[in-house]
């Protein structure tokens, strides 16, 4: 049986975090993780909410050294809650130590202390643990789970540490806008630091001066990984960007004025990343030198009856993609767009036939569905909308109980109030019909008229 | 649940007319349907109430720095005090503004 170490740091005094300022080694690390592994309670399943990224990543530790999974929902909503309790019953809630609002017995990660004396060992971690399971929502209602492994995670970052630049030179820190609790800042701003051997911070910076100051606090090389949502407000915000060794972004296309703008004002390469996370990461680009991916050693992308398709590598199993891609005879591949019926918003993926299961297991909601209605210009945030029959219910009850069960970003606006719905005789609803409901909503001086 | 960024006890009640500013500031910014007057000072704007998300903050961020020259800050995403209220916002700004 194969066993992959923890961490793949050499040296107890290698820097393993930053955390305002101060760096923590990799023996802190293991230190904190071995007295959370004593406390955590002999239960199978944890939520890690924990929003400081350092006290997410002994929380992760401590679970893999007892044998515990990771349980990663898309968003914590009172009703993704209940439904991660009907998965786990025994699930618990690790946090910061704040009012963390998660129906679950909770254990607050207890704060970082260096163990005087401490022998310098890495826990080894069987390769078929199962680490993590990430769901996605799914278009029942029901979340889907996707099992990660600990073997197959780590081949996943060891391929992208080298696109990171971070196999060469792992003096380098990560400085992540995404939290590690979803599948792309799990990889991207945590795992893959975790198994090259570099540093990553703590923090989670916001607003384009937290970016900044946080960037400011490191001293060494700095990789930002970050979202197009993100990257567009810091570049129209921040006068100087602080220098950075690498940009790492993903979720969502980037146009590419964007992308050269980003490399011009940071004077360092811009690195995409494509993946999903029923797939894990995939393939990356640097879309100033070309449109195509090159995928992860390993890894397969290709078009077979009609759909997307990844395997090898860290795919355990083949996997379809939500995307429609063209394959080129060395492996690179194209994206060409996305399938109908999947939204991605900020950096939020979902289904619109999820939302609009949803939107229709609301009491009072008699019929009910979600469109997106038009293509955002590029880097802009689309917004979603839905018409809705609900003759009993306000506009804020009903947007009250949709805040309950899906994330705030795919709110509708506008939500729509009809009498019925535009079906067609076979009960479908024909995409133009509902737009014309739209319509007049638009608020003045909108520019929607595409003809 | 302490808010860092916000003064526990405003030194004075902010000015109606930057209460208003930043009224009409937050429809344009964001493009909502609703009139700048419908957003009461002491209503929330993130969750509930005018129901703002961490996307539009980051608009209005923006629109709030070209307008006044101040950069708003959080210590994360899920603790952006500022947007409590109008009113809080309004403070943060008369506090830090340049002019």
């Amino acid at each position: 049986m194969t066993r992959l170490p923890l961490i793949a740091h050499t040296a107890p005094g290698a820097t393993f975090a930053w955390r305002d300022g101060e760096a923590l080694d990799a023996a802190r690390y293991l230190a904190d993780v071995s007295r959370l592994a004593d406390a955590l309670p002999a239960r199978q399943h944890l939520l890690n909410v924990c929003a400081d990224r350092y006290r997410f990543a002994v929380g992760l530790g401590a679970a893999l050294v007892r044998g515990q999974v990771t349980l990663m929902p898309p968003n914590h909503t009172p009703a993704t809650v209940a439904q991660l309790l009907d998965y786990a019953p025994d699930a618990y809630c690790l946090h910061d130590g704040d009012d963390h609002g998660i129906a679950m017995p909770g254990l607050a990660v207890p704060a970082s202390r260096p163990e005087a004396d401490c022998a310098w060992s890495v826990p080894q971690i069987e390769a078929t643990q199962v680490c993590a399971v990430v769901f996605t929502s799914g278009s029942t209602g029901r979340p889907e789970p996707h099992v990660k492994r600990w073997g197959p995670l780590v081949t996943d970052v060891t391929g992208e540490a080298q696109r990171l630049g971070l196999t060469d030179d792992p003096q380098r820190t990560l400085v992540a806008t995404v939290p590690p609790q979803h599948m792309y800042g799990f990889e991207s701003s945590l795992l893959v630091a975790m198994h090259s051997g570099a540093a990553f911070d703590a923090s989670r910076p916001f607003f384009a001066a937290d970016i900044c100051a946080a960037l400011d606090r490191i001293a060494g090389r700095r990789v930002l990984v970050t979202t197009p949502f993100h990257l567009r407000a810091l570049l129209a915000e921040s006068g100087a960007l602080p220098a950075l060794a690498m940009i790492v972004c993903a979720t969502a296309p980037l146009s590419p004025q964007l992308a050269r703008e980003a490399e011009r004002r940071s004077g360092a390469p811009l690195l995409e990343i494509y993946g999903c996370t029923e797939s894990g990461q995939l393939a990356s680009r640097r879309p100033v030198l070309s449109n195509e991916w090159e995928p992860w050693p390993g890894v397969r992308v290709e078009t077979r009856d009609g759909r997307a398709w990844a395997s090898g590598g860290h795919v355990e199993q083949p996997t379809p993609l939500a995307d429609v891609i063209e394959v080129q005879a060395d492996g690179r591949f194209s994206l060409l767009g996305r399938s109908a019926d999947m939204v991605n918003i900020a950096g939020k993926r979902t289904s619109l036939a999820y939302l609009s299961h949803e939107l229709n297991s609301i009491a009072g909601v008699e019929d009910g569905v979600f469109l997106m209605p038009d293509e955002a210009s590029e880097d802009g945030i689309a917004r979603l909308a839905a018409v809705v029959v609900a003759p009993g219910l306000s506009r804020s009850a009903l947007l009250d109980a949709l805040r309950g069960r899906i994330d705030a970003v795919f709110l509708p606006r506008p939500l729509v109030f009809v009498d019925a719905l535009p079906r067609a005789a076979t009960g479908k609803l024909p995409r133009e019909a509902l737009l014309s409901l739209l319509t007049p909503r638009r608020p003045q001086g909108e520019t929607g008229d595409r003809s | 649940m302490s808010h860092p960024n916000v003064p526990a006890t405003p030194a004075a009640a902010a000015d109606p007319a930057l209460l208003d500013e930043l009224a009409g500031l937050i429809v344009s910014a964001l493009n909502l349907e609703i009139q700048p007057n419908e957003i009461g000072p002491d209503d929330p704007l993130y969750g509930e109430g005018l129901g703002l998300d961490s996307i539009d903050i980051l608009e209005v961020a923006l629109a709030v720095s070209k307008r006044f020259g101040v950069q708003l800050r959080a210590d994360n995403e899920n603790n952006v005090a500022i947007f409590r209220s109008l009113r809080s916002l309004a403070e943060f700004i008369a506090a830090n503004r340049s002019a």
